[in-house]
C-alpha cells in the first residue's frame, strides 16, 4: 500500500497537449476520482499512473519511489479496465491466478489466495465458470478479484461501471467502497459520471484539457467551486455574471449580488457568481428583508419539471434561465409562466474570478 | 410454400451436383487404384496389387518422404515466422508498415511459374543452385504470405488490452505472448499452418524447377512418371495422400473450430 505522487507530469501526442503540468497528491488508502469529460486527460494520467505511457516531464512516484520510466509490468499496480478484459481462455479461478503464476509463486499459495480474493468479490463458488457464462456485474467482481489478489500498490480503475446498467451501477458502487475500506488500498478511479465521483470517492480531482481545474473533498469542490467549469461539470449550477464590488458582483442591469463564499476579486474585475439550484428559494410572493436570503431576482417561469420527489423549475430573467430545485411538500405549485421572485442566501453564493 | 419446396429441392440438387463434381473424379482415382486392370477397365476386379508394387517404387516412395519433410519443415518455419510478423504487424507502428503490409499480397496473386522462374535465376545467381535445400526456400516463401495473412485475420479480433491487463499483473512481454496473445490465435495459426502445408505438399511449378533428378518431390514424381506412361501406382499413391489429408483436415475441424469462439 502507498500513496501515488504525481508532480509537474506533461504529456502530449503530436501537437495534443494531453496533459499540462498536472500535479496532485494521492493520500495513502484513498479513494480518488479522476473526473472530466471525454478528452480532458483523466484516462492519459491514469495510464501514466499504471505505467503504460511515459511522461514527456514531471515526476511520478508511488511509494515515494520514482516510476515515471518504469514499465507497468513492474510497478506494482492493480487495474480493472473499462471492459474488464478477462481472459478469455481461461476459467475464472485463473484469470484470477494469473498475477500470482506470472511471479511465480507456488501452487497451493496461488489456490489459497484466489478463493480468498473470489470469496471477497462474493463469487467464491463461480471459479470453474469461464468468462462468457458471467454476467457484466460478476465479470465486474473477478476483474476487481484478478487485480488485487496481487497486493498491489494502487489499484487503478478505468471507468470500471461503465459498462453496468443502472441499478447494477449502484449497487457495485457501494461493494467497490466496501471492498476498499476492507483491504485499504489506494484507489484512483477515472469516471465522467460525477455522481458517481460525489458518492464514490474522499477526493474529486477534475480535469478539463489535460489540466488540472480543482482538486479537494467532493464536498469542497462542489460547496466552494473555484471556477465555472468545476461549478457546473460538478453538479449543476446558475452562473451570475458581472463586475466585481468587493462584497459580490454588480449585473449589468444594476442588481447587485452578495457572495460571502469563493475567491476574493478586486472590485471592478469581471467575476461571476455560483449559485445551486436547489439553495434557492422561488415564491409569488413580495420581497422580503431577511438577510440570510438577501440576494433576489425576479422572474417568470419558463417551465416546469415534476420529477416526483421534487421540481425543477426554468425561471426566464434578463434574458437568462435559472435553474430551481424544489423538494416536493405538498404545498402549491407554481404555473408556467407566472411571475416569481427567487431568494437566496449570500452563504451559498460562491464568487469566481472571471 | 410449393415455391419454397421447388427451390429447396433445387439447392438439393445443386449441392449434390457439386459434391459430385469435385468428388467423383477422386473416387473413381480410388476405385482404379484397387481394380486389376491396369487400363481402366471394366468389369472391376479387386486387388491390393498396385499398392505392393508401390512398396518396390523405392524412387516413389523417396519422392512422398521427401515431399512429406518438405512441407513438415516449410509448415514449422513459415508458422513460426508468419505469427512472429504478424505479431509485429500488429503490435508496433514503424515507418512504412502499411507498405510492407501490401507488399505481402502479390506473391500470393502472382502466378507460381513466373515466381518459380524468378527462384530458379536467383538461386543459380546466388549460388544456392537446385535441391531439396532450394526447394524448402522457396516453398517457405511461398507458405509465409498464407500465414501472415490468415493469423493477422484472428489478431484482428483480439482485444488489446487483454495484454495490456496482463502486463499489469505483472507478466513480461514473453508472458504476455505465451500465456495469452497465443491461446487466442491459435485457431488463426493452426489454419495457417495447414495452408503452408497444403501450399507446400500441392506444390509442383516451383518444385519442378528447383529440383534436381534424384532430388524430387512426389507431385514433380508422379508427373515424371505420367510422361513415362501411366500406373495404376500412381492411383495407389494418390488415395493414399487424399486418405491422410482428409483424416488431418477433419482432425483438425473437430479439435479447432475456425473463425468461431473457441
Amino acid at each position: 500500500m502507498a500513496g501515488v505522487q504525481v508532480a509537474n507530469v506533461s504529456r502530449s501526442f503530436g501537437a495534443h497537449k494531453a496533459l499540462d503540468d498536472v500535479s496532485i497528491d494521492f493520500a495513502d488508502g484513498g479513494f480518488y476520482a479522476l473526473l472530466g469529460p471525454s478528452g480532458s486527460g483523466k484516462t492519459t494520467l491514469l495510464r501514466q499512473i499504471a505505467g503504460f505511457d511515459f511522461p514527456d516531464s514531471g515526476r511520478i512516484a508511488i511509494g515515494g519511489e520514482s516510476v515515471e520510466r518504469v514499465p507497468v509490468e513492474k510497478r506494482r499496480i492493480g487495474m480493472v479496465f473499462q471492459n474488464y478484459a478477462l481472459f478469455p481462455n481461461m476459467s475464472v479461478a485463473d484469470n484470477v491466478a494469473f498475477g500470482l503464476s506470472v511471479r511465480g509463486e507456488p501452487k497451493a499459495t496461488i489456490a489459497t489466495e484466489v478463493q480468498r480474493a473470489l470469496d471477497l468479490v462474493q463469487l467464491g463458488k463461480l471459479g470453474g465458470r469461464r468468462p462468457h457464462q458471467l454476467s457484466g456485474g460478476q465479470r465486474q467482481r473477478v476483474a476487481l478479484a484478478r487485480a488485487i489478489v496481487t497486493k498491489p500498490r494502487v489499484l487503478l480503475l478505468d471507468e470500471p461501471l461503465g459498462a453496468l446498467d443502472k441499478a447494477l451501477r449502484v449497487d457495485m458502487q457501494i461493494e467497490l467502497k466496501r471492498i476498499q475500506r476492507e483491504i485499504g488500498i489506494t484507489t484512483i478511479f477515472v469516471t465522467h459520471d460525477q455522481e458517481e465521483a460525489l458518492t464514490m470517492s474522499d477526493r474529486i480531482g477534475i480535469l478539463r484539457d489535460g489540466r488540472l481545474v480543482q482538486e479537494g473533498p467532493p464536498e469542497e469542490i462542489y460547496d466552494r467551486p473555484q471556477s465555472e467549469f468545476a461549478a457546473t461539470f460538478l453538479g449543476d449550477a446558475n452562473i451570475l455574471r458581472g463586475d466585481a464590488t468587493g462584497s459580490g458582483i454588480k449585473l449589468p442591469d444594476g442588481t447587485t449580488i452578495a457572495a460571502s463564499t469563493g475567491a476574493s476579486v478586486p472590485a471592478g474585475a469581471k467575476a461571476s457568481c455560483a449559485v445551486r439550484p436547489e439553495r434557492i428559494r422561488i415564491s409569488t410572493g413580495a420581497t422580503t428583508s431577511d438577510p440570510a436570503n438577501a440576494n433576489t431576482l425576479k422572474g417568470r417561469v419558463s417551465k416546469r419539471i415534476f420529477a416526483g420527489n421534487n421540481s425543477t423549475y426554468f425561471v426566464e430573467r434578463d434574458g437568462q434561465t435559472l435553474k430551481v430545485i424544489v423538494q416536493n411538500t405538498g404545498t402549491e405549485r407554481l404555473a408556467e409562466g407566472q411571475p416569481v421572485v427567487l431568494t437566496w442566501s449570500p452563504d451559498s453564493t460562491v464568487l469566481i474570478a472571471a | 410454400m410449393a415455391t419454397t419446396r421447388i427451390l429447396e429441392g433445387l439447392g438439393r440438387f445443386y449441392i449434390v451436383l457439386l459434391l459430385g463434381f469435385l468428388y467423383l473424379p477422386i473416387i473413381i482415382m480410388a476405385a482404379m487404384s484397387f481394380n486389376a486392370s491396369p487400363f481402366y477397365q471394366l468389369p472391376f476386379e479387386w486387388t491390393t496389387d498396385w499398392y505392393a508394387s508401390l512398396w518396390q517404387n523405392d524412387q516413389l516412395i523417396a519422392a512422398t518422404w521427401n515431399s512429406i519433410e518438405i512441407a513438415i519443415i516449410t509448415t514449422l518455419i513459415s508458422t513460426v515466422l508468419g505469427s512472429m510478423a504478424s505479431l509485429a504487424l500488429y503490435r508496433y507502428e514503424f515507418r512504412g508498415k502499411k507498405f510492407l503490409q501490401a507488399l505481402l499480397f502479390p506473391p500470393i496473386a502472382i502466378p507460381w511459374l513466373i515466381t518459380g522462374t524468378a527462384m530458379l535465376i536467383f538461386f543459380f545467381g546466388v549460388g544456392i543452385g537446385r535441391g531439396l535445400a532450394a526447394i524448402l526456400l522457396g516453398h517457405v516463401a511461398l507458405a509465409l504470405p498464407y500465414v501472415i495473412v490468415v493469423v493477422s485475420a484472428r489478431l484482428q479480433t483480439f482485444a488489446p488490452e487483454l495484454e495490456e491487463a496482463a502486463r499489469s499483473l505483472g507478466a513480461n512481454q514473453w508472458q504476455v505472448t505465451m500465456r495469452v496473445t497465443l491461446p487466442w490465435i491459435m485457431p488463426g495459426v493452426i489454419a495457417g499452418g495447414l495452408f503452408a502445408f497444403a501450399v507446400s505438399f500441392d506444390q509442383f511449378v516451383v518444385s519442378y524447377f528447383l529440383s534436381t533428378p534424384g532430388q524430387t518431390t512426389l507431385p514433380v514424381e508422379i508427373y515424371a512418371a505420367i510422361r513415362k506412361g501411366f500406373t495404376p501406382e500412381i492411383n495407389a499413391v494418390s488415395t493414399i495422400i487424399i486418405v491422410v489429408s482428409m483424416a488431418l483436415m477433419l482432425l483438425t475441424a473437430r479439435f479447432f473450430k475456425f473463425g468461431g469462439e473457441k
